[in-house]
């Protein structure tokens, strides 16, 4: 089977667009388990890796939009600490919760939300954010939330000659934070997840959750009761549960292998609770 | 353990810790697992499995396999020449299926094509049409007459009542509960691999392979092959783990009949997922028990009803079961019991050994039991443990009595007074020391700290009459001491402790072992923590005849009688004419071929009752966890394990606290994660995505105790080690995991299930109002 390595996104999106099935690799974490599961690489197809594609694998601050600019195929190593997770703490948070230190040299934040698991935690995070992902293909290039490119569980709207190029990542001024359950203590998948991330400047917070629906869920209704609490130091433990009540309600966990949907909604309930009150705590100890 | 590594001496003899001959190699990456194995002109073999639980065969078409170009071949079952059936205790599973499959995984067909690719292809293209049949998926409905029989031995695989003293009796004090074991699977790491190599005239075949016992592999491969004994030689290839899980047949057939067929070698492996469907696993169990004691929390009766569901093919089930019967008492004297105990066939995996062999369920079990008991009589549960220790000269359920030394109490005592972690919650060394880890789930304030203890007993080497046996030879040749067996290295480190023992018993330093291969007898099996006293006590036999055949050749030479002289350290002397030699100097220029076969004291079967002598010996071990639990979420770190093992003599301190940390781990990983998940017979979670093992993040310091009582009747005094520390330490966890939700919710349910899940933690209180957690 052919395997390309362009050097740029030009290059890059030209080989995805000619004739016959083709195949993005980047850390190859996700896409190398579907071939090990006996995932056929189908006749005739060939492989487009990123790795060699420096701006892909770069990031920016701009300054002057306010905007973080990640290259899809960075890695979740830089991610993971360093001027990013300064900036950006609740995408590092979950950038160090993914799999194993060989994973997280390999795997990608672009092949963590192109392979859209509900239990992505860059995905979950990236929501929380409203990251932006800018997708390239030969016939032009778009911008799409990542709330919107995820249509259901591993289903996107990227076309099969598009490439993600970046995620635009608006930084906040506030609270995040990144929780994520599973059932061992490191290199695990989520059973349930949150990511709350509080923008003080407009006065609102984003609550998104996973594992706990076909795609990463936000909380429409919490929401706004989570901003009040936070910002108006308006936090008893009946406003507390009532934010945990709507946190369960919005969730639309499965029962699997894994984990009980029973248990999924009880345990999204107790993080959004724990992540809520950190973000006060975070609050009272700036202010004092 | 900083004292152990200061008492090596010079000499790598019995009591020092040797570097394993094999760690360079390990460490480096050029030691050769049966996976890295490869012939000149070999192709490759794989396996076409079912997909079904339980399905009968209307057809198979092989014909579209063997068009594609590259596959030399196709067998099923018409293929074999000899028994198409293999088992370890019945013969009651075949090569490949005929007319009906019983479980997803059972081998149907096997391919040889020049790459793995095509290989995989060609099991694609062979076209099966199944007629799905119901499964049996619960064991309960197995032991009802009135389900039909999946197998044509039937449903039970084997029913063992014990009745001893006075079974009406009754204790002032009653507890009762029931439990459940998930299923637990190996593990090891060494993929299944083999290379089998035709021999040139097709007459015979030498397999190199993983496993845990070659001359068992070899007669049973040989009938199916249709081949004499001698015509079918095994070499033992790198083994990467074991753990009970390479006792049964996996692709040994298969690689054979392939490679007999084609003519060329066959190189086999499996994969990560297929080796979940390839080999046995742990019993899952239900297990019912009610103890009964007087007010003073003296064991009275203990009653048990254990159901062990062995999947779809016997494989061992029936000496799982009873051990799991024999043990029900666990490490206290009880005169009066009423044990019930099956083993039943189901369309679920096939189950087998694993480290702990069903002692790990039942210790599980009577472990619960003691806290409850200790909890009914107002005791603290390491006092009624202690009331109810067993010593040796005590009389077993069975009515064995207990030969082997048995400090139960020293090791309750030495757990005890091992320090407790000085840590504060959230301040262990690792950066995800709190509960849920890397995932943050958990602050300090969400954690409460728990304490359990369990203490178990084990049985060690084979049980029920077995001819249990072990053989080594020693040959001394120019001056070379050469050590030859058949004892399965499975990273045990038998390799180390057989140079450690040549040099002791000889007195030479250059000590050469032979290749592990069928051209020496049967060594057994390295399983039931048996390879250090069985084999152990061969190469010991092997080593002293080997040496007093030199000091009979030095006496001779020297006129004196043998009986004279003595050998001490490195060298013969003569205390009486006042000479010394060395013995390196003593060997050169003799001739030794000396063999041993050790076999240790003869056990009986059990009779319908459950009475009998059927074990040999006993060791002993006790664990105490200290646990921190985020009860809110149900999750679950290890903080500490401190343990007291009952070791007879550490012959290898170093290989020994392997075992035990080692074995913790896997009794972590049972107690808090690791589970094989079947739904409607189907697995899962066939891949290490999904079956999780403890990580560093996962597991604990461990704080050990070596209690050295040498066992007189063991031939280096040292008894097994490698599975106690698995049995006690699953209990002690739960245990602990208990102790800290009854803190908060100290009206939570018993945990009565391993492993203990996330939501097992948060149902046990749910319904329940928290006591002080209103946050
Ligand atoms: C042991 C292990 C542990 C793991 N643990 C976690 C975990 O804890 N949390 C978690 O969320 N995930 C985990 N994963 C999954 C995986 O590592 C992540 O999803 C990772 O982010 C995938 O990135 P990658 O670069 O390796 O993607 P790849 O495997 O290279 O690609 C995945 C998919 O995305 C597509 N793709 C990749 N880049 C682009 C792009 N720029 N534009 C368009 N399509 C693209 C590919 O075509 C493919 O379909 C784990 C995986 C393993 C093997």
């Amino acid at each position: 089977m052919p395997v390309f390595h362009p050097i740029d996104v030009d290059e890059a999106v030209e080989l995805l667009a000619r004739r016959g099935p083709r195949r993005i690799l980047a850390g190859g974490t996700d896409e190398m388990v579907r071939i090990n599961h006996g995932a056929a690489v189908g006749e005739g197809e060939e492989i487009v890796c990123l790795n060699n594609i420096t701006e892909l694998r770069s990031w920016a601050f701009e300054s002057d939009r306010g905007v973080l600019v990640i290259g899809a195929a960075v890695p979740w190593t830089e991610l993971a600490s360093g001027a990013i997770a300064t900036l950006c703490p609740s995408l590092a948070e979950a950038a160090r919760t993914v799999g194993s230190p060989q994973i997280r040299n390999a795997g990608t934040l672009g092949g963590n939300v192109a392979t859209a698991s509900p239990a992505g935690d860059g995905l979950c995070a990236a929501v929380a954010l409203d990251a932006v992902a800018v997708i390239r293909s030969a016939a032009g290039s778009r911008r799409v939330p990542v709330a919107e490119l995820v249509t259901g569980p591993k289903q996107t709207g990227l076309g099969p000659e598009e490439l993600i190029t970046s995620f635009e990542i608006p930084l906040t001024e506030g609270y995040q934070g990144y929780a994520k359950v599973g059932v061992r203590n490191a290199m695990v998948i989520s059973i349930a997840g949150a990511c709350l991330v509080v923008d003080e400047q407009h006065g609102i917070s984003r609550l998104a959750l996973g594992s706990v629906g076909p795609t990463i869920l936000r909380c429409p209704e919490a929401e706004p009761l989570i901003t009040d609490v936070i910002l108006n130091r308006s936090g008893n433990t009946a406003r507390l549960d009532e934010i945990v009540d709507s946190v369960r309600s919005a969730a639309r966990p499965i029962d699997d292998h894994r984990a009980t949907a029973d248990y999924r909604r009880h345990a999204v309930g107790v993080l959004a609770r724990r992540l809520v009150t950190r973000a006060i705590s975070a609050r009272e100890e700036n202010n004092t | 353990m900083s004292d152990v590594i200061a008492a090596t001496r010079e000499r790598a003899v019995l009591g020092t810790s040797p570097t394993r001959p094999d760690a360079p190699a390990k460490v480096s990456g050029q030691f050769d697992f049966a996976s890295d194995l490869t012939a000149d002109g070999a192709v490759w073999g794989a396996t076409l499995r079912s997909p079904h639980p339980h399905a009968r065969i209307r057809s198979l078409d092989i014909s579209p396999a063997l068009a594609i170009d590259g596959v030399r071949t196709v067998l099923t079952a018409d293929d074999v020449p000899g028994t198409n059936s293999f088992g370890l205790i019945s013969s009651d599973q075949p090569v490949f299926a005929v007319d009906i499959v019983r479980f997803v995984g059972e081998p149907v067909a096997a391919v040889a094509a020049d790459d793995p690719e095509t290989c995989r292809r060609a099991l694609e293209a062979i076209i099966v049409d199944y007629e799905i049949l119901p499964a049996l998926i619960d064991p309960e409905a197995a032991l009802d007459p009135a389900t039909p029989a999946i197998h044509p031995l039937g449903n039970v695989v084997r029913h063992q009542r014990i009745i001893c003293g006075d079974p009406d009796i009754n204790g002032e004090v009653t507890v009762e509960g029931d439990y459940e074991i998930g299923m637990q699977d190996q593990a090891f790491l060494g993929l299944e691999a083999a290379l089998a190599i035709p021999d040139a005239d097709g007459t015979g075949i030498e397999l190199q392979i993983a496993t845990q016992w070659l001359h068992e592999d070899r007669q049973q491969i040989a009938r199916c092959l249709g081949l004499p004994e001698e015509s079918v030689r095994l070499t033992l290839a790198g083994v990467g783990g074991a753990f009970g899980g390479r006792e049964d047949i996996s692709l040994q057939v298969h690689a054979c009949l392939l490679a007999l067929r084609v003519g060329r070698p066959i190189r086999m492996h499996y994969s990560r997922s297929e080796s979940f469907l390839g080999h046995v696993h742990r019993h899952p169990a239900r297990i019912w028990m009610r103890h009964h004691a007087d007010r003073n929390g003296h064991l009275v009766k203990v009653e048990a009803r254990y159901v062990f569901d062995g999947g779809a093919y016997a494989s061992t089930s029936s000496a799982v079961l009873i051990n799991a019967v024999t043990h029900t008492q666990g490490p206290y004297r009880c005169e009066n019991a009423v044990v019930d105990g099956y083993a039943v066939r189901t369309n679920h995996l096939p189950c087998g050994a694993m480290r702990g062999f069903g002692v790990v369920q039942a210790c599980f079990a009577h472990e619960s039991q003691m806290d409850r008991l200790a909890a009914a009589c107002g005791l603290d549960v390491l006092e009624i443990r202690r009331r109810n220790a067993m010593e040796s000269g005590d009389r077993l359920i069975t009515g064995q009595t207990v030969t082997s030394v048995a400090p139960v109490r020293r090791c309750i005592d030495e757990t005890e007074a091992l320090p407790l972690p000085d840590k504060a919650v959230g301040h262990g060394d690792h950066p995800y020391s709190l509960p849920g880890g890397a995932g943050l789930t958990t602050d300090t304030t969400d954690v409460v700290r728990g304490i359990g203890y369990a203490v178990s007993i084990k049985n060690l080497m084979y049980s029920e009459g077995f001819d249990d046996y072990s053989t080594a030879r020693c040959t001394i040749e120019n001056g070379v001491v050469s050590i030859k067996f058949a004892t399965a290295e499975v990273g045990q480190g038998f390799v180390t402790l057989a140079g450690q023992i040549a040099r002791s018993v000889l007195g030479v330093d250059e000590v050469v072992l032979e290749p592990i291969d069928t051209g020496v007898g049967s060594a057994g099996s390295t399983s039931a923590s048996r390879q250090t006293w069985m084999s152990g006590g061969a190469v010991k036999e092997a080593c002293e005849l080997a040496r007093d055949s030199v000091i009979a050749s030095v006496a001779l030479a020297r006129g004196v009688e043998p009986g004279q002289l003595e050998l001490l350290g490195t060298e013969i002397v003569d205390p009486i004419d006042g000479w010394r030699i060395a013995m390196t100097d003593a060997i050169q220029g003799v001739s030794v071929n000396e063999e041993a076969v050790y076999r240790h004291r003869p056990t009986v079967a059990l009779n319908e009752l459950g009475q009998g002598a059927c074990h040999t010996a006993f060791a002993f071990a006790a664990h105490r966890a200290v646990v921190d639990v985020d009860v809110e979420l149900g999750l679950v770190k290890v903080v500490q394990i401190a343990t007291a093992q009952d070791v007879g003599r550490a012959l290898n301190p170093i290989s020994v606290i392997g075992q035990i940390e080692g074995g913790i781990a896997q009794g972590l990983g049972l107690a808090v994660m690791e589970e094989i998940v079947q739904v409607d017979g189907v697995i899962r979670n066939a891949s290490f995505t999904d079956y999780l093992l403890p990580t560093i993040a996962d597991m604990p310091p461990v704080e050990i105790a070596l209690i050295e009582e040498p066992d007189p009747e063991a031939p280096l005094g040292a008894k097994g080690v490698g599975e106690p520390p698995t049995i006690s330490s699953t209990p002690a966890i739960v245990a602990a995991i208990r102790d800290a939700i009854a803190q908060r919710h100290p009206e939570a349910t018993p945990l009565s299930r391993v492993p203990v899940r996330p939501s097992d933690v948060v149902d046990a209180f749910r319904g329940l109002r928290p006591t002080d957690h209103d946050r």
